[in-house]
């Protein structure tokens, strides 16, 4: 008997601030990475009026809500949760760090990857997806990226000089992959 | 790690993504199945998002400016619950609505309706230890939008609430009794099943309503679990 989901609308933008929240860590954070992409629709349009979400482990691999266990390894303020709305051409952008692995419950290790959540005007409920790291070893062994054959290469965010590039199409020839959870 | 196994059956709640009655689903629809991913901590774990920086006088909506706003005060509480029944304490719920006249202050809404200068619309709270959530605000009115000829929203709040896990993360809209838009609605169509339909709409409370004051409205939000047990295949 849960509450069904609605549609973010076009009038979030005042309400659901994002000041600072595309920053998980400071700039010049040791290990920081900065993230950006566009998001288009299926006529490969960009959607402006999108608003993303990340969820991830700090470096350590720790989430949150186990950091008050933890210790000073954990930046100052990281919350492994950041928030961007998309500018006028489609694009977001986050500076945070490669996250630690996150063993899945079954053992088998999980590659460094972040989740995402796409809210938008037009989705009537959130896309889902995950963000993985370029030149990294454990993605030829994530479970997750294994299962998705030749889908799971869009998956793996592209570097583009010192930033790393992951673009999100909520439809079309080169849809994202999209999880249900 | 524990979660829910008592998940609602997939689809029976949510819109889909595509429903061409709402004319922004067409291209923004993942035209693809969902793949399950099998939930680990990232997915059962959830943002903290909030909890230092929200103020009390954030979740009264109708005291944010030197005077007061224009239109009929309104109570809306109600509590957060997860999928079992359990309220959801200490969790981020954050609304947004309209102005008395259906105005947005934003950019993009440009409808011939007034401002309110004492009206911003947006507030935030924590829920308490029963789960319970509590704004004081005014009736939004129901405003025009593109989709087809004469669309109108029905009145709402939208909220957007986090809850345990990305799983439970819902960002929703609030109906009013009784409202004669609903029929005319994709948005509100888009919900395959009026029983999850009429999950969406509030309920108006003598209980909550303030007399010579404001008239209250209860609302309950239910989050749901997990569709599966982590790592099930
Ligand atoms: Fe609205």
């Amino acid at each position: 008997m849960t509450t069904p989901s609605q549609t973010i609308g076009p009038f979030f933008g005042y309400a659901l601030p994002a000041d600072g929240l595309p920053d998980l860590v400071p700039a010049g954070t040791p290990g920081a990475v900065v993230l950006t992409g566009t998001v288009r629709d299926g006529a490969g349009a960009p959607v402006p009026d999108a608003l993303l979400e990340v969820w991830q482990a700090d470096a350590g691999g720790r989430f949150a809500d186990a950091f008050e266990d933890l210790d000073r390894a954990q930046p100052a303020g990281f919350t492994g949760f950041g928030r961007c709305p998309t500018d006028p051409d489609g694009r977001f952008r986050f500076v945070t760090v490669k996250p630690g692995a996150v063993p899945g419950s079954d053992g088998v290790p999980q590659a460094p990857h972040l989740d995402l959540v796409v809210f938008a005007r037009g989705l009537l409920k959130p896309v889902v997806t995950r963000v993985y790291f370029p030149a990294e070893a454990a993605n030829t062994t994530d479970p997750v990226l294994a299962a998705l054959g030749d889908r799971a290469a869009g998956l793996v965010a592209r570097e583009d000089g010192r930033d790393l590039v992951f673009d999100v199409h909520l439809s079309g020839d080169d849809e994202t992959v999209f999880f249900e959870l | 790690m524990t979660s829910s196994t008592s998940a609602r059956p997939t689809g029976s709640a949510d819109p889909p993504y595509l429903f061409p009655g709402y004319g922004s689903t067409v291209l923004r629809a993942p035209a693809r199945p969902l793949v399950r991913l099998p939930l680990s901590r990232t997915e059962l774990t959830s943002p903290v998002y909030g909890h230092s920086s929200v103020e009390a006088g954030e979740a009264d909506l109708t005291t944010r400016h030197s005077g007061e706003p224009l239109g009929e005060r309104i109570v809306v509480t109600g509590r957060v619950l997860d999928s079992d029944s359990r309220p959801v304490r200490n969790t981020l719920v954050e609304v947004w609505q309209a102005n008395a006249a259906g105005r947005y202050p934003h950019a993009a809404d440009q409808h011939p309706a007034p401002l309110d200068p004492n009206f911003t619309g947006a507030g935030r709270c924590l829920t308490d230890d029963e789960g319970r959530y509590r704004f004081v605000t005014v009736k939004p009115g129901a405003y025009p939008w593109g989709n087809h000829h004469n669309a109108w929203r029905p009145a709402h709040l939208h909220f957007s609430v986090f809850g345990p896990g990305l799983t439970s993360r819902l960002i929703t809209q609030m109906y009013f009794p009784g409202d004669p838009l609903f029929a005319f609605d994709p948005i509100y169509q888009s919900i395959p099943d009026q029983a999850a339909r009429d999950r969406l709409v509030s309920r108006l409370d003598l209980d909550v309503t303030t007399p010579q004051w404001a008239l209250g409205y209860q609302w309950d939000i239910v989050l749901r679990g997990s569709r599966q047990t982590p790592w099930e295949s």
